[in-house]
């Protein structure tokens, strides 16, 4: 685990993941500025620093409601505003960027930040960057597949000689500045289906897996074929570690956490994917093996440390603000990871 | 509430005359009701790609909108090669696995033959099924002969397609208040 910066003799880590949504707060129709929403997740990150957690990423998505399309750039500034969290992106859509230019900024990242940057690469769930950027949507899979590889070539050795289809040969071209320790941890976004982590584990490589709701019970299948796949290509599955994201909100019970998180939930999906969140589902977020996060801090301890002892995962990471959350209830959801959830959380998972 | 007929062929006009029956139908008895129908046969729906249903542009993108946006959907389809059309079967494609939770689908189907009665049964509902629809079960099914220049000649037909319009809306409601009372129940 030491290769990607990872200590299990702290616990398990926490971390917070934003993609960078820039919506209207659902309760009173108003949207803040997007100066605003970029300030307030610089702050976000601080305050998350300050609390102790352990980790703070941010999204790429390229469509209407978003404010974070240049997430290198914030996470510069959030490099820049914080000590000791990690940073890092959730993810970088490798698929329609150029690796060098990725891993030129993110080394930076790494050197500005003093060794805390990492890089999480995904596909994209909307394909609107597709147009956008000038890619075809019809080589989704191989532009990721191919640009993925260029990265962590470009990761693991610091003269890469490589060609492919979607970008011009490199010939001993040397990608720098090179990362403080030579090199970065870059993780693979999964969604939901065993296919997407199978491919993670071919490759070897850390694997952030996404979800939204559902028992915890079916994301062990995903992070079951991960880890069979790694060790069918000879990897050692203690040196891999994973990531688990998904949608966190505590409250002084589960029923007020529900009533304060829903509508934001539901009207941001709304908007962003064009569908609510059923409140049947939502509802059952609740339930101690839900994958959702949502309830007071006793619970929440309680559900993260079930989805440890049924992932042996290294990395929780929880997304708050989605949906124009306002800043004052990020803040209180901080404190509260900050005073009640993390310590219990670091006591239980330490290992010797 | 919003209702859509949706008239899923190119081809012909049987479908077509027997979708605005029943548009005429619903607004004689529920004039309060906004209904729209869209014929496939006047929209240029490119194939589905993959991408998010509000990522289409122009006629793809108003019709998988319009639909996305209903309470109720009518389906008037005719029968191609024992099966639903392309051009149906692609809205479905456009539209994402979920799209027809909380939504009623109901359905008319004409044929050239009798012997394609169980198409509906074999081919459309398990689609519906699959994209979480409240299905009205009885369909309409009309054959050639209930046809006669572009008319409806067959009584029976006339009286099954108002009791279709009244079976969706029905149910609609129906569904829309236990869903109500149900999420009014989670207090949040």
């Amino acid at each position: 685990m030491e290769k990607y910066r990872i200590d299990q003799s702290k616990g398990m880590e926490f971390g917070i993941y934003t993609l960078g949504d820039h919506l209207p707060n659902p309760l009173t129709g108003e949207r803040i500025s997007a100066e605003q929403r970029v300030h307030e997740i610089i702050e976000y990150a601080k305050l998350a620093d300050q609390a102790g957690i352990d980790f703070f990423s941010v999204g790429e998505s390229h469509q209407e409601y978003f404010a974070t399309q240049a997430h290198a750039v914030v996470l510069s500034a959030i490099a820049q505003a914080t000590e000791k969290i990690k940073i890092a992106s959730s993810s970088t859509i490798i698929s329609t960027s150029d690796p060098v230019r990725v891993y030129e900024n993110f080394a930076t990242l790494d050197l500005i930040s003093k060794g805390r940057a990492e890089l999480i690469a995904g596909r994209a769930s909307r394909v609107g960057l597709f147009d956008l950027l000038g890619y075809n949507i019809r080589d989704y899979e191989e532009l990721f597949e191919e640009k993925f590889d260029l990265l962590r070539q470009i990761n693991e050795q610091e003269i890469v000689n490589w060609s492919g289809e979607f970008r011009a040969p490199l010939k001993d071209a040397q990608v720098l500045p090179r990362p403080q320790s030579g090199s970065l941890p870059i993780w693979r976004a999964v969604g939901g289906s065993p296919a997407s982590a199978i491919k993670a584990g071919y490759a070897g490589v850390p694997m952030f897996l996404a979800h939204l709701g559902g028992p915890a019970t079916v994301f062990k299948r995903s992070i079951d074929a991960y880890r069979d796949a790694a060790r069918s290509r000879g990897f050692d599955t203690a040196e891999l570690p994973v990531a688990t994201a998904g949608f966190f909100y505590v409250a002084d019970s589960s029923q007020q956490a529900l009533r304060d998180m829903y509508p934001f939930i539901n009207e941001g999906m709304k908007k962003t994917n064009g569908q609510g969140f059923p409140k049947q589902h939502f509802a059952q977020g609740a339930d101690p093996h839900n994958i959702m996060n949502i309830g007071s801090p006793q619970e929440i301890i309680e559900k993260i440390l079930y989805q440890h002892e049924l992932f042996g995962h290294q990395r929780y990471i929880a997304q708050i603000d989605f949906g124009g959350m306002p800043f004052d209830k990020l803040q209180k959801n901080i404190e509260l990871i900050g005073t009640e959830i993390l310590p219990a959380i670091k006591k239980y998972t330490a290992k010797d | 509430m919003k209702i859509v007929g949706l008239s899923g062929s190119k081809v012909g006009s049987k479908t077509r005359t027997a979708m605005d029956y029943t548009v005429k139908a619903l607004k004689e008895k529920y004039p309060d009701i906004e209904v729209t129908l869209i014929d496939l046969a006047e929209y240029d729906v490119q194939f589905s790609d993959g991408r998010n249903f509000r990522e289409y542009e122009g006629d793809t993108k108003y019709v998988a909108e319009t639909l996305m946006d209903a309470d109720a959907i009518i389906i008037g389809t005719p029968v191609f090669q024992a099966s639903i059309p392309a051009t149906l079967k692609n809205v479905f494609d456009l539209l994402p696995v979920n799209a027809f939770r909380d939504k009623v689908v109901s359905m008319l189907v004409t044929a050239g033959s009798p012997k394609h009665y169980l198409m509906v049964e074999q081919q459309l509902k398990p689609v519906l099924a699959y994209m979480k629809a409240q299905m009205v079960q009885t369909f309409v099914f009309i054959e050639e002969e209930d046809f006669y220049r572009k008319q409806i000649v067959n009584d029976d037909v006339i009286f099954r397609i108002e009791r279709l319009a009244e079976d969706t809306v029905v149910l609609t409601d129906t569904f829309t208040k236990i869903r109500e009372a149900k999420e009014a129940e989670y207090d949040f």
